[in-house]
């Protein structure tokens, strides 16, 4: 048969057409599409039954109730919890990925000692008995030679019996050096210390109060506690309740508020007291409470007069005078005015000077201690442990000076100076650290002027971690002792930042331990009965949790059942009754510390023809910058202008980019006095010329594939600048090139 | 059996209390077994059943504004019930218009991964499973019996959480009851919302919250006749049943494609 072109195409034709029609290549992909979607390597989660448990984050200070859905004895999802006091129902974005942590591959997953190098990654398992007894024979040894005060601890928080616990630990054993991770909550309790007399935390009357004036304050970017300010935020909208944002940068809650006054960076205290004097001037203030409750009024009332005129208030701060006018006048004529600072998140906690005029503001309208305003909240007096009995050594111990100058001649009204502790210890001007404890804290990543951070680490010889993940810290550690998972422990959450009325949450296990893990209260009492003594009798309980158990007393059913505890008793003091400073009164001007100073602008770092430009942080909640990483989830969350690849972007605006030269997109050269790093542009209209803003959140060298390595950590590129006063890092920014790469 | 009213479940976001959070977004992941990957800065390959968009005013400083705007499925109805834009061209009926509820659904295992839906879907909704799924060692164990891990070469997309519509079924069903109460059935996305931005329910049911807030028009195909809120591309015709609201007039202008000079009122949809 011969073939030739018009039979060859009819064959093909035809054979296209027959095919076509026959079911043949329906069924074929009909069983290609089955077959490709039976792989057995997509999970087919296993169904059982499905309970509840309530529970409380620990994720950050936010102090969340929240509720994990369980099937059988997983946990498969987390919900905020309705009806407690703090969120009522929402949840945050990291609380919510929660479960990524307990069942991830950052999880630290048996006590480990380090091998090798410092940070190379190299750890050898180590027994409970013979990492406890371990850490025992360095402290003992470190004690019987007199250098009991060479031993220090950092912790997120000194609240709580967990920092409890590291606190007698330090006191009975002979060292004053527990330090806290530093905020804006420190500048507000030395605040509270010095114009009111008090020892306590600020609360602030978010729910009740009608007009926010916020110098700068992420309301609705993680500050205080985040959730609740998610909620206040919208109780405002529907009750017209005001926020007025200062800040040179167009955060989310400036977008979000009613008014957006971008204030040249770091002169909030003078917009401060420049609105003060316009009150005073106009007599806008609360005659009542200043007349009979405060006492060095006049001074500073003349200080403010004579200096904070609104003309040179608008030189300073570039927000012109009828504005500073109009805003004096509509926070002095509300209802419920309250105003607030701490920049961002709250992280840094900024100079006292900022604290105590924006509080002096507070005074004037009379809010201090009054519904929707701020209270002077004591910590709740649940921890009744007997008082240790020293020995001589402890004794000795306690009486040195702390390494950080805390509570020292030069800053006596500090508490805790974490801050100062690398220069510090690289200075060596006192003496040095030999043993670190790291609680609940990364310092590594968290503090800033990471390189100096580092080198005061190194010199420390002994580093223990007590991180449930493997976070900088315990990268860097040399024993790394690893809590339970927050879903699978006992904990107590004392009232979160900012909250008016105290309240304790009760953090319980959802789970059981996955991980061969011991959780650091009992750590702590198993290294105190391992070292004996004084020590050992100071720690008479048989587990962490019998010692909870009985501390909260009569509260551990009501906190089993509820999952909190609120104080139904707590009431408000009288204005006669709530100030205890020398005059017994609220001050404006400090006796304790004196004079009046006239507003300077914190000293940024760099000079300005080297560095033309300002560097800031910015905060963002889809951004966790504290001892937790993000999560895998909440890494899905962030923006492709702000993490692209590994790359992560400056906001610019657009007018000072073309003066550089810069395109949106482009790769470029940051660098600061302190350090330099890659970035890409984005043009961001929203940023005032001049300045420069880097997320913070980013840059994390340790935790999961997901996280580590992408963007930089602001922390590497700024250092921290003292506080003439209170010795706290006040450094809001840093003077910064940016060159094209 | 009595005749009733379909169900037609939509949800209203007001863009004034959404903070840009992202809790919806991680609710959502963490409801519905979303995978993640190592990378998740390409946009178009990431998936997101709920994703927040940032809308920006476009005016120069101090004039900027940014609002946040979330965006699920829209679970469009069309200009006829059920001609959804994906639905009428899916090919497998892997994604179906529920009469019942007004949900599109999405059926997994029926998708041969054609992605005409991806490409027929106005607002971006739907996504595409390049690769298999892979969660880190022993992270499975959080994994939800109540949503299935989807496999390489199907779309996937938002479903209003529609196995929580089915447990709350369920249960009514277990106490004697047929009908829902409005708490009863409530997205991941609405109960995790910290700033209560989103709220969820029936449109055709007078006393929920949903259709007080929008107050959709029967008539013009729920088109919504409060002036503060809009839907996303309201003059295709989706007929979509996510509704949004915001007092600032840019926010609104900027849910549809408007002429320069063209005024924001409200227009008839093309066909009409």
């Amino acid at each position: 048969m011969k073939i030739d072109r018009r039979s060859f195409l009819s064959f093909l034709i035809g054979g296209g057409a027959g095919t076509a029609l026959s079911p043949l290549p329906w069924k074929l992909m009909d069983d290609s599409s089955i077959w490709t979607q039976m792989w057995p390597w997509t999970p087919v989660p296993e169904d059982g039954e499905a309970s509840y448990v309530n529970s409380a984050c620990t994720l950050c200070p936010g102090g969340c109730g929240i509720t994990v859905r369980k099937i059988d004895d997983r946990a498969v999802k987390i919900e905020g919890m309705k009806g407690h006091p703090v969120n009522n129902g929402g949840l945050c974005i990291l609380g919510l990925s929660g479960l990524q942590l307990l069942y991830g591959p950052t999880r630290v997953k048996t006590p480990l000692k380090r091998v090798g190098k410092r940070g190379q990654g190299s750890w050898e398992k180590i027994s409970w008995k013979d990492a406890i007894s371990e850490v025992a024979k360095i402290l003992s040894d470190l004690r019987s030679t007199g250098q009991s005060h060479t031993v220090g601890c950092i912790s997120d928080s000194d609240r709580g019996t967990v920092p409890r616990l590291f606190e007698r630990f330090l006191t009975v054993y002979g060292s004053p050096n527990l330090m806290r991770t530093s905020s804006i909550i420190d500048s507000y309790e030395l605040t509270l210390h010095l114009m009111q007399g008090v020892q306590a935390s600020p609360g602030f009357d978010f729910e009740n109060a009608d007009f926010i004036l916020s110098f700068g304050s992420g309301i609705i970017d993680g500050w205080g506690s985040p959730v609740r300010m998610f909620r206040a935020n919208s109780a405002w909208r529907n009750t017209g309740g005001k926020i007025i944002q200062i800040e040179p940068r167009l955060s989310n809650t400036a977008a979000k508020s009613d008014k957006w006054i971008p204030a040249n960076p770091g002169t909030e205290a003078a917009l401060a007291l420049g609105i003060a004097h316009v009150i005073i001037k106009e007599s806008l203030y609360d005659a009542e409470f200043v007349d009979n409750y405060s006492a060095g009024f006049e001074d500073w009332k003349r200080f403010v007069l004579d200096k904070y005129g609104p003309d040179s208030v608008a030189t300073i701060t570039g927000i012109d005078n009828t504005t500073i006018i109009a805003l004096a006048r509509s926070f002095a004529r509300a209802s419920k005015p309250l105003a607030i600072c701490g920049r961002g998140q709250g992280t840094t906690p900024g100079s006292l000077d900022e604290c105590t005029t924006v509080h002096a503001l507070n005074a004037l309208v009379g809010n201090i201690n009054k519904q929707g305003g701020i209270f002077a909240v004591a910590e709740p007096d649940y921890i009744n442990w007997p008082e240790v009995e020293m020995d001589a050594t402890a004794a000795i111990g306690m009486q040195k000076d702390r390494l950080d100058g805390a509570g020292s001649k030069k800053y006596p009204f500090s508490r805790y100076l974490l801050n100062r502790l690398p220069q510090a210890i690289n200075s060596g001007e006192k003496y040095p650290l030999k043993a670190l404890f790291v609680g609940d804290a990364n310092p590594l990543y968290t503090m800033s002027d990471s390189k100096a951070v580092k080198k005061a680490f190194d010199k420390v010889p002994f580093v223990v971690s007590f991180s449930s993940y493997m976070n900088e810290t315990a990268q860097n550690a040399d024993l790394i002792l690893p809590n339970h998972a927050y879903l699978e422990r006992y904990e107590d959450i004392p009232t979160p930042p900012g909250m008016p009325k105290p309240v304790i949450s009760l953090t319980r296990p959802v789970v059981e331990p996955q991980l061969n893990t011991k959780h650091t209260g009992d750590i702590i009492i198993l290294l105190a009965k391992a070292m004996g003594g004084n020590i050992a009798d100071a720690f008479a309980w048989n587990s962490y949790d019998a010692c909870l158990k009985e501390t909260l007393g009569n509260k551990w059913q009501v906190m089993i059942k509820k999952g909190f505890w609120s104080y139904p008793d707590f009431f408000v003091q009288t204005h006669e009754e709530s100030f205890d400073t020398i005059s017994g009164k609220f001050e404006f001007v400090s006796k304790e510390t004196g004079s009046l100073k006239q507003f300077k602008p914190v000293n940024i770092e760099g000079d300005k023809t080297n560095y033309p430009l300002l560097l800031m942080p910015y905060d963002s909640i889809r951004l966790a910058n504290g001892v937790i990483g993000n999560p895998p989830f909440v890494m899905k969350s962030v923006d492709d202008t702000v993490l692209k690849g590994n790359n992560v972007f400056i906001e610019i605006n657009p007018k000072t980019a073309g003066e550089q030269g810069l395109r949106e997109g482009q790769l470029a050269m940051l660098s600061t006095p302190v350090g330099k790093a890659k970035v890409k542009v984005h043009l961001f209209d929203g940023i005032m010329p001049g300045l420069v803003a880097l997320p913070r959140g980013l840059g994390h060298t340790a935790f999961d594939d997901y996280l580590a390595g992408k963007g930089i950590n602001f922390n590497e590129l700024i250092g921290p600048v003292e506080d003439p006063v209170s010795g706290l890092d006040t450094a809001w920014g840093i003077r910064v090139k940016l060159a094209k790469v | 059996m009595k005749h009733k009213k379909a169900k037609k479940y939509g949800m209203v976001i007001d863009l004034d209390k959404c903070t840009g959070c992202g809790s919806c977004m991680v609710a959502c992941m963490a409801e519905n077994n979303v995978p993640f990957r190592k990378d998740e800065s390409n946009k178009l390959l990431s998936i997101t059943w709920m994703r927040v968009y940032k809308l920006t005013n476009g005016k120069p400083f101090p004039n900027t504004d940014i609002c946040y705007l979330p965006r699920p499925c829209m679970h469009c109805e069309g200009q006829h019930e059920g001609h959804s834009p994906c639905v009428t061209v899916c090919p497998a009926i892997a994604t179906d218009y529920n009469i019942e509820t007004g949900i599109v659904s999405q059926i997994y295992t029926r998708c041969f991964g054609c992605r005409y839906c991806m490409a027929s879907c106005p607002y971006h909704a739907r996504y595409f499973n390049w690769w298999d799924p892979v969660w880190p060692d022993g992270m499975e164990k959080y994994l939800s019996p109540n949503v299935s891990p989807r496999m390489r070469g199907v779309v996937e997309k938002c479903s209003f959480c529609f196995h929580k519509y089915q447990l709350a079924k369920e249960k009514a069903f277990m106490k004697g009851r047929r009908e829902l109460k409005e708490d009863e059935y409530q997205t991941a996305c609405t109960q995790a919302c910290p700033a209560d931005a989103i709220t969820f329910g029936d449109l055709n049911n007078p006393n929920h919250a949903v259709y007080r807030m929008a107050k959709p028009d029967p008539k013009h195909h729920g088109r919504p006749t409060n002036p503060h809120a809009f839907r996303l591309l309201e003059r295709l015709g989706t007929n979509p049943k996510v509704y949004y609201l915001s007092s600032r007039e840019w926010v609104r202008r900027a849910g549809d494609n408007y002429l320069e000079n063209e005024s924001i009122a409200k227009k008839p949809a093309h066909h009409e």
